[in-house]
């Protein structure tokens, strides 16, 4: 019978150019704590995320919202002094949470991400009007408010397009994507 | 004359059309033509990343086939732009599996990339295509009398891409000094300014945009100098509601580097795209000693 991959291997097979940094290599030291922006905001310290992966503590590591919280800064990659790919590893959690579809509901960062490639795949480029909806459903009356504050004057400034933008190549474009992800074409 | 391939990246388009117009305005000044390529697409941002990486290099690598295309080295003034294409082009370079994948689907639009381009972020021109010393000797507004916080950010420098200073680099500042301005102490100047999470961590991205306004005040800048639209719309657009949360009242303009540079190479503010700002950028204008740019 084959071996189930634990937790922390399926994670470093997620990590296409980790260059020789497997997560195991980590020593506990706490520099990319220390040196993250957002680690005051995350359930658990990028430290201890390292700690729970390497120990397989998966449905801890899933349902923490550490990974999503992570700005892809990359200050922690470049100090780290066991070389690990700190942001690259918060990557491959996204991933791998997304994947399973097991990141916590109240999470606006995976339904954020996935709006973004469906607007891209149908158009070949961003467009914020079409990404709103993801995160101010999330927003109380206040944030919402703020938000279309905000919106009003980029708009009045001619700074928010009218029309979403598209490519001129968008067939051979999409049939690119095929060839790599399905587009789930029943919709 | 030396030309590029130019990916302005969707945030150029609209909301960061002033650094599109800055941008072609001042390397126009050092004979450089930055040609946009026909038919870009998005670069994905940090997204794609969030659900699959072949199809981020994938798409990455197609305007990296672009430009290969048309033989020329990639620019790019965004940095979350720069970074993907700079790091999809070295993996394909390094690693002929991927680039066997990535063309395979290339060849759905007639493309392929064999890594034979460089990707530079827009900054790197003006460093070393154009020289800090060519840059000085083209400044006919020296910025005197105005403190600018060179705001790095993250993509720029992170991660490092070819054994440069990531903890203390200073071309930023080097560039300041050309136009004649003077750079302000900026402790925080490679802080990250929260990018996309004003969108999915709002309380968190907010406060770290605070720490920045703050850093900028505090050292006595007249206006910060970003080098990538995302850290531009945070720090400015929301502005006014990192002042309604934290009870502060920052008015701090937030100006991208070609359009201080633009000002400084006598180039009209109206064509370096200033005044659709939100935090208004006139106040600087009072600040400069001892000829106004008008």
């Amino acid at each position: 019978m084959a071996l189930k991959p634990s937790f922390s291997t399926e994670i470093s097979n997620l990590l296409y150019a980790a260059h020789g940094s497997p997560i195991n290599s980590c020593i506990q030291c706490g520099t990319c704590s220390g040196t993250c922006p957002v680690a005051n905001y995350m359930d658990q310290s990028p430290r201890r995320l390292i700690g729970m992966i390497n120990a397989d503590l998966k449905d801890d590591v899933i349902d923490c919202n550490t990974y999503w919280f992570c700005a892809s800064c990359y200050h922690c990659t470049v100090r780290c002094p066991a070389d690990i790919d700190i942001a690259g590893v918060m990557y491959a959690v996204k991933r791998y949470s997304i994947w399973h579809k097991t990141y916590g509901e109240d999470l606006v960062g995976p339904q954020f991400s996935e709006a973004f490639v469906k607007t891209i795949v149908r158009s070949g480029r961003s467009y914020e009007p079409l990404l709103a909806p993801s995160y101010m459903t999330h927003f109380g009356p206040k944030e919402f408010f703020q938000e279309v504050v905000t919106a009003s004057k980029m708009m009045l400034k001619g700074r928010i397009p009218v029309l979403p933008p598209r490519i001129k190549r968008l067939d051979n474009f999409k049939n690119m994507i095929r060839k790599i992800i399905p587009l789930g074409e029943s919709s | 004359m030396k030309k590029f391939a130019y990916f302005p990246g969707c945030s150029l388009e609209k909301m960061a059309s002033s650094y599109h117009k800055s941008a072609l305005e001042t390397t126009e000044v050092f004979d450089i033509k930055l040609q946009e390529l026909d038919d870009w697409n998005c670069c994905g941002a940090t997204t794609y990343f969030h659900v699959d990486q072949l199809l981020a290099y994938t798409l990455v690598a197609r305007n990296l086939a672009l430009a290969e295309k048309e033989g020329l080295d990639l620019v790019a003034p965004c940095s979350a732009c720069y970074k993907n294409a700079y790091f999809t082009n070295e993996y394909v370079k390094e690693d002929p599996d991927l680039a066997e994948h990535i063309n395979f689907a290339l060849e759905e639009d007639d493309l392929q990339f064999n890594g034979n381009i460089e990707v530079h972020h827009l900054i790197d021109v003006f460093v070393n295509d154009v020289g800090v010393g060519k840059l000085k000797e083209q400044v006919k507004n020296p910025l005197k009398g105005l403190k600018i916080a060179p705001y790095y950010g993250c993509q720029i420098v992170r991660p490092r891409k070819n054994g440069e200073d990531v903890e203390d680099p200073q071309y930023f500042e080097d560039i300041i000094s050309a136009m004649g301005a003077e750079p302000a102490n900026f402790p925080e100047r490679l802080r990250c300014c929260g990018g996309s999470l004003i969108m999915t961590s709002r309380v968190a991205a907010l406060d770290m945009v605070r720490i920045l306004l703050q850093s900028a005040e505090n050292n006595g800048a007249h206006v910060i100098a970003t080098a990538c639209p995302l850290c531009q719309v945070n720090l400015e657009c929301y502005q006014a509601t990192v002042n309604e949360e934290f009870g502060t009242d920052f008015k701090m303009p937030i100006l991208y580097f070609t359009q201080l540079l633009g000002l400084a190479l006598g180039i009209s503010p109206k064509k370096l795209g200033i005044g659709i700002e939100l935090v208004s950028a006139t106040p600087i204008f009072s600040k400069l000693l001892p000829k106004e740019v008008k």
